[in-house]
C-alpha cells in the first residue's frame, strides 16, 4: 500500500510516497530531501507523534499563564489526554525555561515543561 | 542626546539586528520597545517549529525568543521597554527618533544610523467588506492567539476562521486542543496562503475541513455573532448564487493577511515597493533614505523567523559598517532588479556589486502556485544561475543566491525570473 503525505519535519513540506507491506511494516520511503523525512514517513504510518504546546495557570506571576511544551514528541492518539492533564495543572511563579511542570503527562513517559521564563508578582 | 544605532522595535528582527551590529563592532546599539518585554510577536507563538535553520532544533517561539533576548544581554544592548516611537524624522541631515515611555518621557534623540524592525499587523475585517452586523465575536486570528496564549481566555466557543494564512491554521489548532469546535477554515483563493505542513498538523490531524474558493457573505447576530454564511466563489473571486451555507457559530476569526507596519518609515520619507508594501531596500538592506536599515516583516512579510533572523543580522552588520563609515553612501553601479515570470516582488531592489558580499540572498514570491517550475536569474540577459522548482507556491518564500563573480561592472539589469519549466 503506498500513503501519500506531506512531511512537517520543516516548512519545506515535501511530498513523501510511504509504501508499507501487508502486515503494515515500512518497505520504503520516496520524496523526501532529508533523513528527517525519512524518520517521519516511517513512523507517521506506524507510529505518528506529535509535540503538544499549550499554556498553564500561573500562580503569584507576572503574567498569568506560562506556554509549555512536551520536552519530546509523543503518540498522536494521546494529544487530548495530555492536554486535560495540562489543563489541570498550576505552577508558582517563579518559573524558569526547562522548569518540569507536568511530569509523565498522561503516561506517556514524557515530561511538560515551561517554554518561557515567568517572574513572580 | 545623539545614538549610534538605534533599533525600532524589539521582535524577533531587531533583536537579531542589534546583536549583528554590536558584534560588528558598533558601540553604543539601543533597542526601543513598546510592549513591556522582548521577543515581539514569538511570546504569543507557542507553537513548535522555530529554528530549525538556526539552531538545528525545534523551539517554540518564547524559546526562540530567549535565545536571542540572552544573547543581547551578554552583549550588554540596552533596551528601552515601553518606550513607543512616534516619529522618525531628519532634521540638518541627521536622523532623529522620538519615542514616549512612562519612565522617560517624551524623548527626542538623534541617531547615526536606524533599522527599522517594525514588524506587521493584521489585514482587520474593514478591509474585507464583509456584510453582516457588527456583533463581538469576530477577531483577528492574531489577537485570538494573544487572547488564549499569553492572558489565558477562550475567546469562543464555536468556531469559523476565515483565510488560511498560518496563524489562522495555528489558531484552528489551538482552539481545538482547548475544547472549542472549529467547524471549517474558508479560503478566497483556490489555494492556502499557509505552509503545508501546517495544513497536516494544524487541520487534517484534527478533521478541520479546509474549504477553498469559499468566502464568508454574511455575519449574523446582534450582541454576539450568531452564525456566518460562507459561498462558494467563481474564478473571479466573486460568490457563486446558490452555494451559500449557514454555519452557526458565536466566532468568526480573520486571518487573511499581513501588512508591513511603514508609518514611521513613510513619516521620514522612506520609499514604499507597491508590491510588498514594505519599504523598497538595495543590497545592504538600505532604504532610500541613507542610514535607514529594514528588516524582518516591516520590509515583507516572511513565512519563517529563521530567515528574519538571518535577514536582520545583515541589516545589523551594514547599519555598524554605515556608521563606520565603511559603506558610505548609495553607489552609482548599482543594478536593478526585477522580478520576471511568475515572480511578484524581489528583496532587495537593486544590487550595487560593489557594495555587495560575495554571495547575496534575494528573497521573493510567486504570484500564483508553478508546478514543475523553475527559478532562473539572468544578468542582463544572459543566465547565471538556474535552478529546479517542483512546486512553488504564493504562500512559501523563495529565494536566489547571487554572486560577486557575476558583475563586471556596467551591468544594467538582474532578472529573477520564476516560472513552469519550458
Amino acid at each position: 500500500m503506498i500513503h501519500e503525505l506531506t512531511c512537517i519535519g520543516c516548512p519545506l513540506g515535501c511530498a513523501l510516497k510511504v509504501e508499507t507491506d501487508g502486515a503494515g511494516a515500512v518497505v520504503s520511503v520516496t520524496g523526501n530531501t532529508c533523513k528527517r523525512g525519512e524518520d517521519y514517513g516511517r513512523r507517521e504510518v506506524t507510529a505518528p507523534v506529535r509535540t503538544v504546546t499549550s499554556t498553564v495557570a500561573v500562580t503569584g506571576g507576572k503574567e498569568p499563564v506560562v506556554p509549555v511544551r512536551t520536552r519530546t514528541d509523543i503518540p498522536k492518539g494521546k494529544i487530548f489526554d495530555c492536554m486535560a492533564a495540562i489543563r489541570q495543572a498550576k505552577v508558582q511563579a517563579p518559573v524558569a525555561i526547562g522548569d518540569v511542570v507536568l511530569a509523565d503527562a498522561a503516561g506517556t513517559g514524557v515530561d511538560v515543561v515551561a517554554a518561557k521564563a515567568v517572574e513572580a508578582r | 542626546m545623539k545614538r549610534e544605532i538605534v533599533i525600532i522595535g524589539g521582535g524577533p528582527a531587531g533583536l537579531a539586528a542589534a546583536i549583528a551590529a554590536k558584534e560588528a563592532g558598533a558601540q553604543d546599539v539601543l533597542i526601543l520597545e513598546r510592549e513591556q518585554e522582548l521577543g515581539g510577536i514569538l511570546n504569543q507563538c507557542i507553537h513548535n517549529g522555530f529554528g530549525l535553520h538556526t539552531f538545528k532544533e525545534e523551539l517554540t517561539g518564547p524559546e526562540y525568543a530567549a535565545r536571542y533576548i540572552e544573547r543581547a544581554k551578554a552583549l550588554n544592548i540596552p533596551a528601552l521597554l515601553g518606550a513607543t516611537v512616534i516619529d522618525l524624522g531628519r532634521e540638518n541631515g541627521a536622523l532623529t527618533v522620538t519615542f514616549v515611555s512612562r519612565s522617560e518621557g517624551l524623548v527626542r534623540m538623534e541617531a547615526g544610523a536606524v533599522v527599522l524592525c517594525m514588524g506587521c499587523r493584521e489585514r482587520p475585517r474593514g478591509a474585507l467588506n464583509t456584510p453582516g452586523t457588527r456583533p463581538a465575536g469576530i477577531f483577528s486570528a492574531g489577537t485570538a492567539q494573544r487572547l488564549v496564549n499569553r492572558e489565558g481566555y477562550l475567546p469562543g466557543r464555536e468556531v469559523v476562521i476565515l483565510g488560511s494564512g498560518d496563524i489562522g491554521l495555528i489558531m484552528a489548532r489551538r482552539m481545538t486542543l482547548e475544547g472549542a469546535k472549529v467547524k471549517c477554515v474558508a479560503e478566497l483563493q483556490p489555494y492556502s496562503g499557509g505552509l503545508k505542513r501546517n495544513i497536516v498538523q494544524c487541520l487534517d490531524d484534527y478533521g478541520i475541513p479546509l474549504k477553498l474558493s469559499h468566502t464568508v457573505v454574511d455575519i449574523r447576530g446582534k450582541e454576539r455573532v450568531e452564525g456566518v454564511t460562507i459561498a462558494a466563489v467563481d474564478d473571479h473571486l466573486k460568490p457563486i448564487p446558490g452555494t451559500e451555507e449557514d454555519i452557526p457559530c458565536d466566532t468568526l476569526l480573520l486571518s487573511v493577511g499581513l501588512i508591513p507596519e511603514n508609518e514611521l518609515s513613510r513619516q521620514v520619507g522612506v520609499e514604499i515597493s507597491p508590491a510588498t508594501n514594505g519599504p523598497a531596500v538595495n543590497e545592504s538592506l538600505e532604504t532610500s533614505i541613507p542610514g535607514v536599515f529594514a528588516c524582518g516583516n516591516v520590509l515583507h512579510v516572511h513565512d519563517l523567523v529563521d530567515y528574519v533572523s538571518e535577514e536582520a543580522a545583515q541589516a545589523g552588520r551594514n547599519a555598524a559598517r554605515f556608521v563606520a563609515g565603511e559603506i558610505g553612501s548609495a553607489s552609482d553601479d548599482s543594478v536593478k532588479l526585477i522580478p520576471g515570470g511568475m515572480a511578484r516582488y524581489t528583496v532587495p531592489v537593486s544590487v550595487s556589486p560593489r557594495r555587495m558580499a560575495e554571495q547575496l540572498t534575494v528573497r521573493f514570491r510567486v504570484k500564483d502556485t508553478v508546478r514543475g517550475g523553475v527559478i532562473r536569474v539572468l544578468v542582463d540577459g544572459e543566465e547565471k544561475l538556474r535552478r529546479r522548482r517542483p512546486v512553488m507556491a504564493p504562500g512559501e518564500m523563495e529565494q536566489a543566491v547571487l554572486k560577486k563573480e557575476w558583475f563586471a561592472g556596467g551591468e544594467k539589469q538582474i532578472e529573477i525570473w520564476a516560472g513552469k519549466e519550458e
